[in-house]
């Protein structure tokens, strides 16, 4: 206990070079997290930057003598609100990105200046101030025993109608909350039978939706599975990510992966027109060795059309490794 | 080094968190700029507690602490049921209060 009393005397009434070491190093951190939280673009980018710059302030609270407010930031700002808001990110939809449109026109420069202005005012402000006598809490905080009890003291006795007012404040917010959240059902909720009744009735999609996701080549949900004709169906995405315009295609590149296809096969099957009598075992790829050796066997006057079948055998190898990918 | 200086960050970030609010377009990292505002008032607060030498200046900042948190859970109940009605978080899309 004396042990903490000194501690408090100490951190409390002096500003110790520890102190300024750490002011120094971990307000140039907050200071970089409050402009990484504007300047992110994504919201939960800003929401961690934020709750580093949240948990900085706590050990400055603890540093100033406030030890019942530094852990309650820590317990209740990093770890209740910042968890909210990150629960909200979540429902809203993490990729979100904010819109880099003006709405008016050079606003965001007009801000940033009225910001700077607005800064530099509070700041002369600040240095204008005669701020020169600086008590330090160890009396303040020795005097019930310790920083905790001091606080309840106050509490308890000067600010026990605020206290009391807190409570009501506290219990119209969570009400408000749960008001503005719930949703009020117009209707019955319709059973599972009614609706595959109204699904018979309708006769538009009878069996299940199909699955999103493009055999052997993609499973995520978001993208869309191809119809036979290569178009991404929409059916196959759920209606979440519809709504939200979260569809990746992978239309095109199938599209031209088909087309490369047909290409190479094309290519390969014209020079095999021109290059000679097509042998019965040209077509497979089982009778490709022997084919090849045959050619080799048939004399030098086709050095050319070798040499053209060899690329044909590599596009075919690349062919091959597509389709075992 | 003067505790005058935690003013000054204070000052900093209040200042930071009031340009954050201006130029950002997204209502959760808008209400984000707002939460660092009350943070910067707090920490501004609790260095005159310790300047004064009472426990005052920390009772208010506590008090702050606690309408912050009914501030956020009704501010975000309010930003999820506009998201459920507009399917945007962006406060340009809001400029109407009815539907």
């Amino acid at each position: 206990m004396t042990g903490l009393t000194t501690l408090t005397t100490l951190a409390a009434n002096t500003t110790s070079t520890g102190e300024a070491v750490q002011f120094w190093i971990l307000g140039t951190v907050a200071v970089i997290g409050a402009l990484c939280t504007v300047l992110m673009k994504r919201a939960v980018h800003s929401a961690l930057c934020l709750a580093a710059t949240m948990i900085i302030l706590a050990v400055f609270y603890l540093a100033n003598g406030a030890y019942f407010l530094g852990v309650v930031q820590i317990v209740v700002y990093t770890g209740a609100i910042m968890m909210l808001f990150l629960f909200v990110v979540m429902l809203v939809g993490v990729t979100a990105a904010d819109s880099l449109k003006e709405t008016l026109k050079g606003q965001r420069w007009l801000a940033a200046l009225c910001g700077l202005g607005f800064g530099v005012l509070l700041i002369t402000g600040i240095a204008n101030a005669s701020l020169k006598n600086f008590n330090g809490l160890g009396a303040a905080n020795t005097a019930h025993g310790g920083n905790i009890e001091g606080i309840a003291a106050l509490l308890f006795t000067k600010y026990v109608f605020a206290f009391e007012i807190t409570g009501a404040l506290l219990i119209t917010a969570a009400v408000g909350a749960m008001v503005l959240t719930h949703r009020e059902r117009t209707e019955r909720a319709r059973t599972q039978r009614e609706l595959a009744e109204q699904r018979v009735r309708e006769g538009r999609q009878l069996p299940p939706l199909p699955a999103p996701g493009v055999y052997a080549r993609h499973n995520a949900v978001d993208i869309a599975g191809l119809l036979p004709d290569g178009t991404p169906s929409e059916l196959t995405v759920s209606r979440t990510l519809r709504e939200r315009g979260q569809i990746r295609d992978v239309s095109t590149q199938a599209l031209e992966d088909l087309k490369a296809l047909e290409r190479r096969s094309e290519d390969r099957l014209g020079r095999e027109g021109h290059g000679g009598p097509a042998l019965p075992g040209d077509r497979n790829d089982s009778g490709r060795d022997g084919n090849d050796s045959g050619r080799d066997r048939g004399g030098s006057g086709h050095d050319q059309d070798d040499c053209g079948h060899d690329q044909n055998d590599s596009g075919r190898d690349r062919d091959e490794e597509e389709a075992h990918r | 080094m003067s505790p005058v200086n935690y003013l000054y960050l204070a000052a900093l970030l209040f200042t930071i968190g009031a340009v954050g609010v201006l130029i950002r377009r997204n209502a959760i990292v808008v209400f984000m700029c707002i939460e660092l505002m009350l943070n910067a008032c707090n920490l501004a607060l609790v260095a005159f507690s310790r300047m004064h030498g009472n426990l005052d200046g920390q009772i208010i900042a506590f008090f702050t602490m606690v309408v912050a948190a009914a501030e956020v859970v009704v501010g975000l109940a309010i930003i999820v049921s506009l998201f459920r009605s507009r399917h945007s978080a962006s406060v340009d899309d809001a400029s109407l209060m009815k539907l």
